[in-house]
Parts: structure tokens; C-alpha cells; sequence
């Protein structure tokens, strides 16, 4: 078996764990970045939209700051944000969009003069500034009070991925492609590194190192219905729970998008509904303005998905073989702009619905898009649980976003939060060697092997990993979407603790040799479920609303006794998760109130009970 | 009753002893708005569970799912079986390695490219954080991305004569990517230093002139037009060096 050494050893080659290679490869580290594609396959590329900072140059950001921003994101988390990282991620964001642009980024520029745009389908006026010509320039999107997202036509995810890319080429980084972790190196206190399988091949290899990073984005692909690529399959998160150290945050707050497209859930972005698109129900008719008069569609995702299932309940959706939809309308848009600043759009409708959006509607529905969810890390990055373990971007849970992220903050915090965690692992790498017993290594190189030799000749069972994992997403998909009830939730749990014993049986019908797809399913299939397990039952504790988290049972959100930040533990032979709570933010740089969006009733913290 | 499809798939486990290449016959029954996607992955649940292919976003961003269709290289999550006939054979993309069935290694390729091209920015202005951003026209920054679109999913390079005939072809993807550079001002590189990178056959002079690398484009870029604007400003660069040299 080969055994390979580094200062820092990081998972996952999206925007946040390419953004900590380069910082800490800058400070004279030796960096290894493992990937389970190509790293510009990396979801992060998908992101159409933008990144959000306040640089206030375009007409409609005017006089914007990283204080609005920072109002913007703790309001749209529903107040279940850490402040002082929702600080510091505003704060900081302007200075990492100007760094890209340095790097090669080529970022929209704000054109001088009068121009057009549209608003809940009508069509206004504004006039940029000429001596703002040449700067940075932003759309609008849901749930800000400044246009303040930074945007490369649509898009953005690739065009920032192909230049943190060219970065690491630049540094001389090894990027390993084709490299899945399946578990970390750990004695219970300190992080050394994981054991990892080769994606062309299927051999183990050891990567020892004196800090590691889990950068592996969201887990939607637990879900039946996502957005999401198919990679992002939570194997981070599985070998970090796996240790029974590190907690999962907040597993309750999965967010849901207004727009996947109907049947194949392929997210169209929201920069159509900044742009100017809106939404309508079967008889062709504008619904958000009646339930959000002034933000209408552009509300906060949580607060249109809900609306949009809603509006559906009072039969005003349309039907389809594949169950009920909406429409979005972005026809009034025209030509020019769908074909250059919406062309993702115009694609996506072409090649998976035979539509033309210029003079046809774009049939969608919420779908799960994003995991606030994550490993939960301090302000530095720093994985509760095991020490010399990081994780930033939507593998974490920072946690910038609480219980609703706003559109463009998770693309910018991928590079925010990889530069800040970076810096952060260099400091740590400068003050700590490691020292460990070498049978540490070998020993986890055969429980995996173990593993793999037990699935291969089925010792525990022949179940199929795929059955079993469709058994798991159908409990998400009936218990914990957009709306939940504590019936529906306890049901979902139970359901989950069946699949959980199916999943120890399964065993592979492939003989599992080489890169095989079946054994990668096998491999990380009980963690999935447990995941799930997660958020069902985090999701039945919290008997409140807040952000994306919506219980009906439960309309009011609760300041009073949920202010706080579930933390879901999974111990060994445990078959449910063990919820703990801490303080949702310890310090209030603005104490929590009315969102101005979404109504709801709020019982203060301070209310008696 | 929906068209029974009958898939011919390239079948071979490079790290299996006893696998040998062949091609393997299947059978399945149309959905509505089926891809290629949805095929595969119906296959490999409830056929053969050991089939080996390449997704990732499944929307036709990642480019991770290029494999040749019908004999034609393209992108399998946007290829919809009700546009084809029941007949559809699938073979992994030619030039890359192949790691099993129709996975093919396009990682490596693309990251030695980025070698041979210095795939950055070349500059010596040094970001300082207090400073606003430099300016640019926004026209300028919409040219870049024009030609940063490409998702590297490899099917200009597989559908290229000159890469089939020799292995150091840097193919279109590359000479692309060096187009994206010269067009950038942030880049202070000269004419003459990317004539050191691709003014012979291993770049600009190699090509053939078969098109066929636009033609199978599934971003549809304009590789032709941006070879045919290298192999211009190449052009003048080698005069210019021979009179230099004089």
C-alpha cells in the first residue's frame, strides 16, 4: 500500500478547499488536494448566479456596505447565525472578489449610462455612474437590499473554479483527482490524515498529514429530488461523524430551491427571478406579490418555496405525469439578455425540456438544493472534536448562513471562509507537530479492508445499496422537506432506523473489483442513512419555525427556547443520533427581530412561558 | 407499450484479470424525457451493477459524462433517447486513458495542459487588499469568458485527427485556452512567449484544419475562429523572429 505525507491534506477540490490549498501553499506548506472528479467537475462549478459583497459600485448598490450585508445575512438566517462569523464573512468578502479579479476572474464590469431592468415583470430605468466605469459590478438577488451580487455572465461557479484552478497549477499544488477518503486516521483526539481509495483502480492509499481539511460540499443526493451533482453524496461528513468526535450542525436546516426544473430537478438560477423573472400558476396568473407585497419573488428562498407548495395545496398548480408544478416566466426578458446573461438558462431549457424560453414557460418546483447542515467548526474553521481537523465551504456548518442562506453568500463564503480557515490551518501548521503509533494506520487500512472484503462477499447480507438508498431518500422526501409535522417527522425516524439495519446487510452483486461504482455506494451507504437519521430527528426536536426549518405543528418561531444550534453526535453502536445545543451566536450585534419578509409569529426570548 | 432501446456498451475492466474488452448488449424500455443520464444509471441499478461511467452535474455544466454516441463524441446527461433511434452504441472517448468501460481518464490530460499552456495569469503586479480593483471594459471581461467557457470535457480532442495520429497534440482545448490568455490584459505575456509554447506542431502548426473539433463542441465555442487567430498572430510572430535573427 502506498503512504503519502503532507503538511495539509484537503478533501475536496471545489472553491472552498482549492481556496485553503492556495493560501496555506503560499505560506511554504506542502499541500495535497484529493478529488473524487476532475476539480473543475466540482459542483461549485454549477453555480450560476454570483458571489455576494458589498462593493457598492453598480447604481442599485449604491451606498451599500458590508453592514448591510452583514443585516441582510443574519436576517435572512433567521437569526440562527453566528454573528461574529456573519461579520466577518461581510467584512471580508469585498477584499476576496478584488483578489479573484487579480487572479484572472473576469468579472461583470459596470457599463456607464442608462439602461433597463425588469422587477416583478415590469420594466424600470437606472443610470450607472461614469466614473464608476470599469469596476466590479452586481445583480440583484432574493432576500438583499442592495443588488451586491458579483456575477460573470451565468457563470460564475466555473469561471472562479477555472481560475482557483489555474492557481493551484500556478503553486504547483497536487491536486490527486479520482481520490475518494473513505475514513479519517484518528486516535479520538487528533486528526492524522485518511485512508483513501483510488477512484481508477480501487487500491487504498494512506495520506498522513499534520492537519486535514473536509471541503466535500453539501450531501443533497440523500434527498430523491436535488439540485445537487451526484457527487454530493455527504462522504465529508460520513467519515467525520464516522469518529464519533465531530458533531454535525444544525442537521435540520436543508434548504429548498424555488426553481428545479420539472422532472430532472436541474436548478435554473435565481439571477432569473433577479433579473426580472417572474413566477405564475396554471391559469398564468403573478401569486408571490399576493403573499409578499414588496419583496414578492424575490423574498428569501425559504419564504418563495413555501409559498410556491402552498399556492400549489390551494390547487393552483399545474399538472404533470410527474406531479404538480409551477411556471417561471423570464419571456419579457428578451433575447439579448436570456442569450448572454442568462445563456445557462436558455441551454438547460433547450437540451433537458425542448423549450425555448423566449416565447415558452420554464416548469418548475422547489427542490433540496442546499445544506446549511454541516460539520460544525469554531470561527477559524477548526472541526468540533478532533483536533488538526478543518472543514469550510457547505461541507461546514461555519455557520454564516443559521437557518437560511440567502442566494450568492454560499458561493462567496466558499472563497471567504477557504481564505480566512486557510490562513487559520497555517498558523496551526507553524505550532504543532504529530507523533503517533504507526499500527494507528495500519489498523484503519484493515477495518477498511475489512469492510471492503464484507461487502465483496456479501458476510452481512446481499441487499442492494440501490434499493436501500431509494428506501432512504423517499423517508426525506415524505418527512422532511419543505413542509413538517411532528407526525410525519416520527415517522420518518422510524422509517430511517429500518432502512439503517438494511443498510448494515447490504452486499454488492459486482464482483467489486478495480473502480468499481457499486462498492463506492456500499462503502458510504450506512453513513448516508445516518445522515438522514440526522436531520429526521433533529427536525422532530426542534418544534418551532425558523428559516428553511418549517414545522406546521410548530408555526411560530421560538426565540425563546430555540435560539440555539442543534448538534447531532453519532456513537458507536448507536442507532439514533445524540442531540446536544449550544447558544446560537454569543455575541448580538443585532438582537433578534422580524425578518420583513415571510410574516410568522416570533415568541421572544424574553416572553414567559 | 414506450420503444424498447438497445444499448451496445464498451465493456472492459482494465484492473480485472479476467476481463476482456467486448461489447455487451441491453435492453430497456423508454421513460418519458429520458437521457442518457437516466438510461445508464437505470442500467446499473437493475442490470449490471459493475458498469462504469463518468456524471457529475447531470446538466451539461461539469462536461464529466462525454463519451462517443452513435459514433459522435458528446455529452450524455444532455442526449435525450427519444431524439435517437432504438440502436445506441456507446464507447468510451478515444486519445485518454481508459480506466474501465466508458470512463475515460480526461483529469490527467487536462492538468498536464495547464502545465504546458502556464494556464494563469502571468503578471508582476502584486494584489494589495486596501486598493479597489483595477478596471476593465466590461466588454473585454465578456470576451475572456467567452472563450473560459469550455468545460474540458474532452470531445474536441477526441474528435481531432491530428490528436488521434500523434499523443503530443495539444488539440483545440489548448490552443483555446492560450486564446483566452492573449485576449486578457491582466496577462503580461508577450507574443513571443506563447510562440514559445505553441509556434510548432505540438500546437498551432499541428492542426490539420478537419473542424471537427467545433462541430462537436457541446458549448458550441468558436475554436476554429480562435485557432485561426493564434495561428495569425503566430504567424507574424515567426516572421518577426526570423528578421529578428537576421
Amino acid at each position: 500500500m502506498q503512504t503519502f505525507y503532507s503538511d495539509l491534506l484537503v478533501i475536496g477540490a471545489g472553491l472552498a478547499g482549492e481556496r485553503i490549498a492556495v493560501e496555506a501553499a503560499e505560506t511554504g506548506a506542502a499541500v495535497t488536494v484529493l478529488s473524487i472528479v476532475p476539480a473543475r467537475r466540482s459542483h461549485s462549478s454549477a453555480a450560476q448566479g454570483g458571489m455576494q459583497a458589498a462593493l457598492g459600485n453598480c447604481a442599485m448598490g449604491k451606498d451599500d456596505c458590508p453592514d448591510v450585508h452583514f443585516q441582510d445575512t443574519v436576517k435572512g438566517s433567521d437569526w440562527g447565525c453566528d454573528q461574529e462569523v456573519a461579520r466577518l464573512f461581510a467584512d471580508t468578502a469585498p477584499i476576496e472578489m478584488r483578489r479573484l479579479a487579480h487572479w484572472g476572474v473576469p468579472w461583470n464590469r459596470v457599463v456607464p449610462g442608462k439602461s433597463f431592468f425588469y422587477k416583478g415583470g415590469e420594466k424600470f430605468e437606472k443610470y450607472e455612474e461614469p466614473e464608476k466605469e470599469g469596476l466590479i459590478t452586481a445583480r440583484s438577488f432574493g432576500g438583499t437590499a442592495k443588488w451586491r451580487t458579483c456575477y460573470t455572465s451565468d457563470g460564475t461557479g466555473h469561471a472562479v473554479m477555472c481560475t482557483m484552478d489555474n492557481r493551484c497549477a500556478e503553486l504547483g499544488i497536487d491536486v490527486r483527482d479520482r481520490s475518494e477518503a473513505i475514513a479519517l486516521i484518528h486516535d479520538g483526539e487528533t486528526c492524522y490524515g485518511a485512508i483513501v481509495r483510488c477512484l481508477r483502480t480501487g487500491e487504498l492509499q494512506a495520506y498522513i498529514a499534520r492537519a486535514t481539511a473536509i471541503c466535500t460540499g453539501g450531501f443533497g443526493r440523500i434527498y430523491k429530488a436535488t439540485t445537487n451533482a451526484v457527487i454530493c453524496d455527504g462522504g465529508g461528513h460520513i467519515i467525520a461523524m464516522d469518529t464519533g468526535q465531530v458533531p454535525l450542525g444544525n442537521p435540520e436546516a436543508i434548504q429548498f430551491h424555488p426553481t428545479g426544473i420539472v422532472p430532472t430537478d436541474i436548478l435554473v438560477t435565481e439571477g432569473c427571478r433577479g433579473d426580472g423573472g417572474t413566477l405564475l400558476d396554471k391559469n398564468e396568473e403573478r401569486f408571490m406579490h399576493i403573499y409578499e407585497p414588496d419583496k414578492a419573488e424575490l423574498a428569501s428562498r425559504d419564504v418563495v418555496s413555501r409559498w410556491m407548495t402552498h399556492h400549489m395545496r390551494q390547487g393552483k398548480g399545474v399538472e404533470s405525469p410527474y406531479g404538480q408544478h409551477l411556471w417561471l416566466d423570464i419571456r419579457h426578458l428578451g433575447d439579448q439578455h436570456i442569450s448572454t446573461k442568462l445563456r445557462e438558462v436558455d441551454e438547460i431549457c433547450h437540451h433537458f425540456l425542448g423549450i425555448d424560453p423566449r416565447t415558452q414557460l420554464i416548469p418548475v418546483r422547489p427542490t433540496q438544493h442546499y445544506t446549511m447542515a454541516g460539520i460544525r467548526t469554531d470561527r477559524d474553521g477548526a472541526a468540533y472534536g478532533l483536533k488538526g481537523l478543518f472543514s469550510a465551504g457547505e461541507a461546514a456548518c461555519w455557520d454564516m448562513h443559521g437557518f437560511n442562506r440567502l442566494g450568492g453568500n454560499s458561493l462567496a463564503e466558499t472563497v471567504v471562509a477557504g481564505g480566512i480557515v486557510g490562513r487559520k490551518v497555517a498558523e496551526f501548521l507553524q505550532g504543532h507537530d504529530v507523533s503517533f503509533r504507526t499500527s494507528l494506520v495500519s489498523d484503519a487500512v484493515a477495518a477498511q479492508e475489512d469492510r471492503i472484503k464484507a461487502l465483496a462477499s456479501c458476510r452481512n447480507g446481499s441487499e442492494s445499496v440501490y434499493k436501500v438508498r431509494s428506501a432512504m431518500q423517499d423517508a426525506l422526501m415524505d418527512g422532511c422537506f419543505v413542509f413538517r409535522t411532528g407526525e410525519g417527522l416520527q415517522q420518518a425516524v422510524d422509517t430511517l432506523k429500518e432502512v439503517y439495519e438494511r443498510a448494515g446487510r447490504v452486499g454488492l452483486r459486482s464482483n467489486g473489483r478495480g473502480a468499481n461504482p457499486e462498492l463506492a455506494a456500499a462503502l458510504k451507504i450506512r453513513g448516508q442513512v445516518r445522515l438522514a437519521q440526522c436531520i429526521a430527528s433533529a427536525a422532530l426536536a426542534r418544534t418551532e419555525s425558523r428559516g428553511s426549518h418549517t414545522r406546521e405543528d410548530h408555526p411560530e418561531r421560538n426565540d425563546r427556547d430555540w435560539l440555539n444550534r442543534t448538534l447531532a453526535y453519532w456513537k458507536e453502536g448507536a442507532d439514533v443520533p445524540e442531540l446536544r445545543y449550544e447558544p446560537a451566536t454569543y455575541v448580538f450585534e443585532i438582537p433578534p427581530g422580524d425578518r420583513g419578509y415571510g410574516g410568522g409569529k416570533i415568541i421572544k426570548a424574553d416572553e414567559p412561558k | 407499450m414506450a420503444r424498447l432501446l438497445k444499448f451496445n456498451i464498451f465493456r472492459y475492466n482494465p484492473q480485472d484479470p479476467d476481463s476482456r474488452p467486448h461489447m455487451q448488449e441491453f435492453v430497456l424500455e423508454e421513460a418519458e424525457n429520458m437521457t442518457l443520464f437516466i438510461a445508464l444509471n437505470m442500467l446499473r441499478e437493475e442490470q449490471d451493477p459493475s458498469l462504469q461511467f463518468d456524471f457529475c452535474c447531470r446538466a451539461g455544466i461539469c462536461g464529466s459524462c462525454a463519451m462517443v454516441v452513435n459514433g459522435r463524441p458528446g455529452l450524455a446527461c444532455q442526449t435525450k433517447t427519444a431524439d435517437m433511434d432504438t440502436d445506441i452504441t456507446l464507447l468510451p472517448l478515444p486519445v485518454y486513458k481508459l480506466i474501465g468501460d466508458l470512463s475515460v481518464d480526461t483529469g490527467v490530460w487536462f492538468r498536464e495542459m495547464y502545465q504546458k499552456t502556464e494556464s494563469w495569469i502571468h503578471t508582476k503586479k502584486v494584489f494589495d487588499p486596501g486598493q479597489l480593483e483595477e478596471r476593465m471594459d466590461n466588454a473585454v471581461a465578456e470576451d475572456i469568458y467567452e472563450l473560459e467557457r469550455c468545460i474540458e470535457c474532452g470531445c474536441c480532442v477526441s474528435a481531432c485527427g491530428t490528436a488521434r495520429l500523434r499523443d503530443d497534440f495539444m488539440g483545440a482545448a489548448a490552443l483555446n485556452r492560450v486564446a483566452r490568455f492573449v485576449v486578457d490584459p491582466r496577462d503580461e505575456r508577450t507574443d513571443r512567449d506563447y510562440f514559445e509554447i505553441i509556434g510548432n506542431d505540438e500546437g498551432i502548426f499541428g492542426c490539420m484544419g478537419l473542424l471537427a473539433c467545433e462541430d462537436v463542441c457541446p458549448k458550441g465555442l468558436p475554436l476554429q475562429n480562435q485557432l485561426g487567430f493564434l495561428r495569425r498572430k503566430m504567424g507574424i510572430t515567426a516572421l518577426k523572429n526570423i528578421f529578428r535573427r537576421n
